[in-house]
C-alpha cells in the first residue's frame, strides 16, 4: 500500500547523559544509522512517536587500543568505518564488509548491528501482508506462525557482529540515566525473538570492548547473494593454540539459527587440549551442530541450514586449524 | 561489423534519448506533477478468496481532505487484455480473488489523507475455500474462483496434433520421457507502475501511464468508462523497464481515470514495490512432461508436449501463454511429428501474463534439458544433437510456421567455438561445468490481439519548411531503445543522422497506431512502417531535385544531408533546399507508412499464436561452478550469439542480448514469485531475490546478422530471444559440473545440496517433479502438415 515513513518528531541530544534521559519515555526509539528501524517503520511494525538520535554524540565514536590492550569500538561507529579500520581485528572487519551494501555499510552503526532486531518471514512483511496472514507474536497478535503450537517467538537473530564479538570475548559498556555497566556478549543475548537482548529501553549501548587476540579467528556467513543479504547462516570461530598445535582455547558461535548466538560449549569443551585434526573436526562439527534447529522462517527453509550448519562449522573450524590461514591476528 | 553501404545502420550511436535519461531530464509517469494533482490509493484485499458482503465507504468520504472513494459497483464493466478474457474489474465486484486485489479507491489532497481514508473503509468479507496450487484447481470439490458453485477451476485448454506422433515414436530407436517444472517469476522492472489522470471541463480525458500498450490501454479505458475512445487521449511515458509487466490494462489506470472525471482534478497513481508483486502478469509457473523419440543419431522423430500452467486469478494473456508453451518448439527443432496438449487454471494468486519469451522459457528449459539427457543415452555430444536437429532457413515446420532468415547453425558454431566447449564438457574438474542451449524467438505476433484488419504499425512523417523531420509513431520506448531504432531507419532512408530528427511516440491524440511493445514486434513492424513513410518522402525529394539537375531519378543519392548525383553529391542541392523544391512542386511534405503482416496462420484453431514474419535464434554456453556441498552457483561467463538479422545499432542490440542474459540468470538461479497458501512469499526486493551487478558475471556477446528479407534493413528481434537459452544452459552446465539432474527452475542451493545427497545415498541424484497430473485435455485436433512438408 504505501512505504512512506510514518510522522515522527526527531530529537538529536548531543551527550549521553541527555540521550539517556529522553530515551526514557516508553514512546520514544533510539536511531543510529536507520537502516534497520526506518524499514520497520514504513512497515508499521512499530511507530514510535520520537526518535532520539545518536548522531551527534562523540561519546559513541571513534576506534581505539585502550591502556589495557582492548579494541574499544564506539557503537557510532558505521560498519564502513569498522571494515576501514586498522585497529580492529581482521576477523571484525571482514565480518562487517559481509553485512549488507556498501549504502546501507556507510550509515549502519556498530551499535545497530549488535541490538539488530530480531528477523522472521512473517514480521518483516508490508502491513497488508501481516493483516493477510494474521498479526503474529512479535506483532502483537497470540500466534507464532513459524511454530503455532509455541508459546514464545522464534524471529532469528541475524546480526553478523555479535557472534564474533562472542567468539572474540568482547563485552559491551551500556550506559543509563542511573549509570553505567559492562556485559558480556554473550549475556547479552537471549534465545526469544521477541526479548532476544538483555538492554532495558533506558540504556544506550556505547562501546564494544574486545581484548586483546593473537590466536586465530574467522567468520563464514552463509547468504544467497554475497551483495546484500542477511546471514542464513553465520559462524564465528576464535582459537589459540600452543607449540604443539593443540588448541588451548577457543570460542565457536552459530549465528543465525537461533534467536539468539548460539555458543557450542560442547564443542569448545571437547576441542581444548586437541589438535584439529579431520577426526577432531569431524566431532566437534557433530556436537556443535547438533543441538542447532533452524525453523522455516528465512530464505531457502529449514532443511537446508540445517545441512548448512556442519559445511560451515567444519570449514571454519580447518580454517582456524590451517596455518597458512589469512585470518591469523597481528598483535594490534 | 562494417557498416557496409549505410551511413547510420550498423553504427554504435548513443541512444537518441541518452542525454535526456541520463541527465534527469526524462519525464517518467511518476515525475508528472500537473497542478491540483490528487493522490490517489487503492485499497486491497487481505483475503485471497472471499465474497464481498459489504463496502462501507461513508465514514471515508466524509474525512476531510478526501474528494472521493470509489468501488467496484462504480467500474461494473469488465474488461481482461484479450477479447476471450473480459473477466477483470477495476474494483473487485462482490468476490475477491487474491490477496492484494483492487477493491476501492480514494482520491485525497494528500498520501496522508487518502491512506487515513482507505482504514476508515469498512469491507465485510466472507471468506470462501481457497485454490492456491494445480492439485487444488483440479479438486472438483472446491469453489470455482470464476462463476458459482465447485468444479475444476480449468481456464482453458489445447489438444493438436501434427502429423502421426505414434508413427514417430515407433520409429525411434530411443524414446525419452521427462517431466519438469518452472515456477513463476515476476518482471521486477526498476520503475514500479505510475499512471496520471485530468478530465478537462469538455469531458476530456488523458491519462499519462506506464504502460507499454498505450493503444490497448485506450480501449479498455472507452469500455469500462463507457465513453467513446474520440474522448479519451492515452500518453506512455518512457517506461523504467516493462518486460510485460506493463502490457495489460491496469485497476490502477482505470481508476486513475474514473477518479479524474469526478473530482474535476488530475489524479495521480504510484504502486509502491508490494502493489507491483500483486499486480504481476509474470511468468506462469508450468509443470511439463516430453516425450521425444531419437534415432540413434540423435534426429527426433516425434514429440509430445504437455504443460499445465498456473494462471492466477485472471485471464489475462492466459490463452496465448498456454499457446505459447507449445508453439516454437518446432522453429527451433525440425520436428516431424508433434503433439501439444496444454491447459490453464485459475488459482487465488496474482494474474500471470508475458513476461519476456511470453510462455517459451519454460518450454525451452524441458526440451534443452533432456536433449541433453537424450545425447547422453545416446552417447553423442551435446552440440552434435543440436545441430541435428537444428531448423533450417526458409523452411515450414510441421505445425505451418514459415521459417525464413535462420542463422541457428552459425550461432552454434560461434558459441561453441569461443568457449572451447568441446575441451570443456564432460572434462573439467568437478564442481565446474559448461551448458550449451538453444533459443528462437518470434520478430512479433503475426495477429493483433484483437481481430481486425487495420494495419500493426503506422507511422507518419512530417519534413517543415526548414528541412526539420519529425517522426509520429504510436510505438512506446520501454526501455528497449525503439524511438532510437525508428530514428535510425528513417535517417538512414534520408540520408540524415538520428540525432537530427524531432521523435514524437506514443500518444493516441499525436501519433498514429502502434499496437505496442510486446512480442518483440517493434522493430520489425514499426521499423518497416517508418522505412515506408521515409521512402515516400525520399522518392518525391529525388523527383523534385531530378526535375531541376535535368537529370534521371535513378542517378540521384540521397546523402550526408544532401540530394545529388551518385558518387557526387556536392552536384546536388541541400537536404533544405530539396525540401523546398519538394514542397513546392507537390505540396505539403507529409507521408505515411504502415506494416501489416503478411497472412501466415496455419487451417488449425490456436495457429494464430507462435506466427512471425520473421524468428530470431540464439545459441549460448555458460560456464560456472558450483559448490558441491553448500549448492552455491558462480556463474563465471556467458557465451551468446544471436541471430539478429541486421544490427541496426549494436550498442543497442548488445545491451538487450546482455540485459536478456541477466534475466534469465535471475530466473534460473535465484527468482520465484512463491507463494504459502494464498500469501507471497515476500513481496519486497529483498525477498524477492534478483541479482545485483556483482553476481552478474562477464558476458561475450556476437551478433550473427542473417539479413532477413522482409525486416527493415534486414533487421530482427532481440528484445527477447537471447533470454531463452541461458536458463537450459545454466542447468545443463550444472549437471556437467555434478552430475546432477535439477529439472525445476529455479534452481536454488537446497535443491543441488538435495540432489548431491540423494545421488551420495545412491539415488538417482535428480530433483524435480515426480509426475503430471492424469488430465483430459478434451479432444485432440489432428492437422496435416503444410503441403509439401518432407519430414527430415
Amino acid at each position: 500500500m504505501t512505504m512512506r515513513l510514518p510522522p515522527f518528531d526527531l530529537v538529536t541530544p548531543t551527550t549521553l547523559q541527555e540521550a539517556a534521559g529522553l530515551i526514557s519515555d516508553p514512546t520514544a526509539s533510539i536511531v543510529g544509522g536507520g537502516t534497520d528501524l526506518f524499514p520497520k517503520m514504513k512497515r508499521r511494525q512499530t511507530t514510535p512517536v520520537t526518535l532520539v538520535s545518536l548522531a551527534e554524540i562523540d561519546a559513541l565514536k571513534g576506534i581505539r587500543i585502550d591502556d589495557e590492550g582492548r579494541c574499544v569500538i564506539g557503537a557510532g561507529v558505521t560498519l564502513a568505518e569498522l571494515a576501514d579500520s586498522p585497529l580492529v581485528p581482521a576477523v571484525v572487519a571482514s565480518a562487517a564488509d559481509a553485512i549488507a551494501s556498501p549504502q546501507i555499510r556507510n550509515t549502519a552503526t556498530v551499535g545497530g548491528n549488535l541490538c539488530l532486531d530480531t528477523r522472521c518471514n512473517y514480521i518483516d512483511m508490508p502491513e497488508l501482508w501481516r493483516e493477510a496472514s494474521g498479526h503474529c507474536l512479535k506483532d502483537g497478535g497470540d500466534t507464532c506462525w513459524v511454530a503455532p503450537r509455541s508459546d514464545h517467538c522464534w524471529a532469528i537473530s541475524s546480526t553478523d557482529l555479535a557472534p564474533v564479538a562472542i567468539a572474540l570475548g568482547g563485552s559491551l559498556r551500556l550506559v543509563a540515566a542511573d549509570g553505567e555497566r559492562i556485559i558480556d556478549v554473550d549475556d547479552f543475548f537471549q534465545n526469544d525473538g521477541i526479548d532476544y537482548h538483555t538492554k532495558s529501553p533506558g540504556e544506550i549501548v556505547v562501546e564494544l570492548l574486545l581484548p586483546a587476540f593473537t590466536g586465530r579467528a574467522t567468520y563464514l556467513k552463509h547468504r544467497r547473494r554475497g551483495s546484500i543479504d542477511f546471514p542464513l547462516l553465520g559462524v564465528a570461530a576464535a582459537a589459540t593454540f600452543d607449540d604443539a598445535a593443540r588448541c588451548t582455547g577457543i570460542r565457536l558461535v552459530v549465528g543465525a539459527v537461533a534467536s539468539a548466538p548460539l555458543r557450542a560449549i560442547a564443542a569448545e569443551e571437547f576441542l581444548i587440549g586437541r589438535e584439529f585434526t579431520d577426526d577432531v573436526i569431524e566431532e566437534a562439527t557433530r556436537l556443535a551442530s547438533n543441538p542447532v534447529r533452524p525453523q522455516d522462517n528465512t530464505d531457502t527453509g529449514s532443511r537446508y541450514r540445517k545441512w548448512m550448519t556442519p559445511v560451515f562449522i567444519t570449514r571454519a573450524l580447518q580454517e582456524i586449524a590451517s596455518d597458512d590461514t589469512t585470518n591469523q591476528e597481528e598483535e594490534p | 561489423m562494417s557498416a557496409g553501404n549505410h551511413t547510420v545502420v550498423g553504427r554504435r550511436l548513443p541512444r537518441v534519448d541518452a542525454l535526456q535519461q541520463t541527465t534527469g531530464q526524462t519525464q517518467f509517469a511518476d515525475d508528472l506533477n500537473p497542478p491540483g494533482a490528487l493522490v490517489g490509493r487503492q485499497l486491497r484485499s487481505t483475503h485471497a478468496h472471499a465474497a464481498i458482503t459489504s463496502i462501507d465507504t461513508v465514514e471515508a468520504a466524509a474525512l476531510p481532505g478526501v474528494k472521493a472513494v470509489i468501488t467496484g459497483a462504480d467500474l461494473p464493466i469488465t474488461y481482461g487484455i484479450l477479447p476471450v478474457s473480459q473477466d477483470e474489474h477495476a474494483l473487485a465486484l462482490h468476490r475477491v480473488r487474491h490477496v492484494g486485489e483492487p477493491v476501492a479507491a480514494v482520491a485525497a489532497i494528500d498520501a496522508e489523507t487518502a491512506e487515513r481514508a482507505l482504514a476508515l473503509i469498512h469491507v465485510k468479507y466472507e471468506p470462501l475455500t481457497e485454490v492456491v496450487t494445480l492439485d487444488q484447481a483440479l479438486d472438483p470439490d472446491r469453489p470455482l474462483i470464476h462463476g458459482e458453485g465447485d468444479g475444476q477451476n480449468v481456464h482453458r485448454t489445447a489438444a493438436l496434433e501434427f502429423g502421426d506422433v505414434a508413427e514417430g515414436f515407433a520409429a525411434a530407436g530411443h524414446v525419452r520421457e521427462d517431466v519438469y517444472f518452472f515456477g513463476g517469476n515476476t518482471h521486477a522492472a526498476l520503475e514500479t507502475h505510475a499512471a496520471v489522470a485530468s478530465c478537462s471541463p469538455e469531458g476530456k480525458v488523458t491519462l499519462w501511464s506506464a504502460t507499454q500498450v498505450p493503444h490497448y490501454v485506450h480501449r479498455a479505458l472507452a469500455k469500462v468508462l463507457d465513453i467513446p475512445a474520440g474522448r479519451i487521449r492515452v500518453i506512455a511515458t518512457p517506461n523504467g523497464g516493462g518486460f510485460g509487466g506493463k502490457t495489460d490494462p491496469f485497476s490502477h489506470e482505470l481508476v486513475a481515470a474514473k477518479l479524474a472525471m469526478i473530482t474535476g482534478r488530475p489524479v495521480k497513481f504510484n504502486l509502491s514495490r508490494e502493489d507491483v508483486f500483486y499486480a504481476h502478469r509474470g511468468r506462469h509457473p508450468v509443470l511439463m512432461w516430453v516425450k521425444t523419440g531419437f534415432e540413434s543419431d540423435g534426429r527426433i522423430t516425434a514429440m509430445h508436449f504437455k504443460s499445465f500452467l498456473d494462471g492466477g486469478a485472471f485471464g489475462s494473456y492466459g490463452t496465448a501463454s498456454l499457446y505459447y508453451t507449445g508453439a516454437l518448439q518446432t522453429s527451433t527443432y525440425r520436428i516431424p511429428n508433434y503433439c501439444f496438449e496444454g491447459m490453464r487454471v485459475f488459482t487465488n494468486k496474482p494474474a500471470c501474463g508475458p513476461k519476456r519469451g511470453h510462455g517459451t522459457p519454460q518450454a525451452r528449459f524441458a526440451i534443452e534439458s533432456q536433449l541433453d539427457k537424450a545425447a547422453a543415452d545416446l552417447g553423442i555430444d551435446p552440440v552434435a544433437i543440436r545441430v541435428r536437429n537444428a531448423v533450417e532457413p526458409f523452411s515450414t515446420t510441421v505445425n505451418h510456421l514459415r521459417i525464413t532468415s535462420c542463422a541457428l547453425n552459425e550461432c552454434i558454431d560461434a558459441v561453441v567455438e569461443q568457449s572451447g566447449f568441446h575441451q570443456k564438457h564432460g572434462q573439467l574438474p568437478e564442481g565446474r561445468g559448461v551448458g550449451l542451449a538453444l533459443g528462437c524467438y518470434m520478430s512479433g505476433a503475426g495477429l493483433p490481439i484483437y481481430f481486425n484488419k487495420m494495419p500493426q504499425s503506422e507511422v507518419q512523417l512530417k519534413v517543415d519548411r526548414g528541412g526539420g523531420v519529425t517522426v509520429y509513431s504510436g510505438a512506446t520506448d520501454i526501455g528497449q531503445g525503439s524511438t532510437s531504432m525508428l530514428a535510425t531507419v528513417v535517417a538512414e532512408c534520408l540520408g540524415l543522422e538520428p540525432a537530427e530528427l524531432t521523435m514524437i511516440t506514443a500518444d493516441t491524440d499525436l501519433t498514429p497506431v502502434d499496437l505496442g511493445s510486446y512480442s518483440s514486434r517493434v522493430t520489425f513492424m514499426a521499423g518497416n512502417a517508418a522505412l515506408e513513410a521515409a521512402t515516400k518522402v525520399r522518392t518525391r525529394l529525388v523527383e523534385a531535385v531530378a526535375a531541376k539537375l535535368e537529370a534521371a531519378v535513378e542517378d540521384l543519392e540521397v546523402a550526408n544531408g544532401r540530394v545529388g548525383v551518385l558518387g557526387d553529391p556536392e552536384s546536388g542541392v541541400s537536404w533544405t533546399e530539396a525540401v523546398v523544391l519538394a514542397t513546392a512542386a507537390t505540396g505539403p511534405l507529409v507521408e505515411s507508412g504502415s506494416y501489416t503482416a503478411p497472412k501466415l496462420a496455419g487451417p488449425y484453431k490456436g495457429a494464430g499464436v507462435g506466427i512471425s514474419p520473421a524468428y530470431s535464434y540464439s545459441a549460448c554456453v555458460v560456464e560456472l561452478e558450483v559448490d558441491a556441498d553448500t549448492g552455491m552457483v558462480d556463474v563465471d561467463r556467458v557465451w551468446i550469439a544471436h541471430d539478429i538479422g541486421k544490427a541496426l545499432n549494436p550498442l543497442l542490440c548488445e545491451g538487450q542480448v546482455e540485459g536478456g542474459v541477466y534475466m534469465g540468470l535471475g530466473e534460473v538461479l535465484f527468482e520465484e514469485q512463491a507463494f504459502r497458501d494464498g500469501l507471497h512469499r515476500g513481496p519486497s526486493l529483498l525477498d524477492y531475490k534478483i541479482p545485483t551487478s556483482l553476481e552478474t558475471p562477464t558476458v561475450h556477446t556476437t551478433l550473427i546478422e542473417s539479413d532477413d528479407p522482409e525486416g527493415p534493413y534486414g533487421a530482427k528481434e532481440v528484445g527477447q530471444g537471447p533470454l531463452l537459452p541461458v536458463i537450459p544452459a545454466v542447468a545443463n552446465a550444472i549437471h556437467d559440473a555434478l552430475g546432477v539432474h535439477i529439472d525445476e527452475v529455479p534452481i536454488t542451493p537446497d535443491k543441488i545440496v538435495a540432489a548431491m545427497r540423494d545421488a551420495a545415498r545412491g539415488g538417482s541424484g535428480r530433483v524435480g517433479p515426480k509426475g503430471v497430473p492424469d488430465f483430459d485435455f478434451g479432444e485432440l485436433i489432428r492437422v496435416e502438415p503444410p503441403e509439401g512438408f518432407v519430414a527430415p
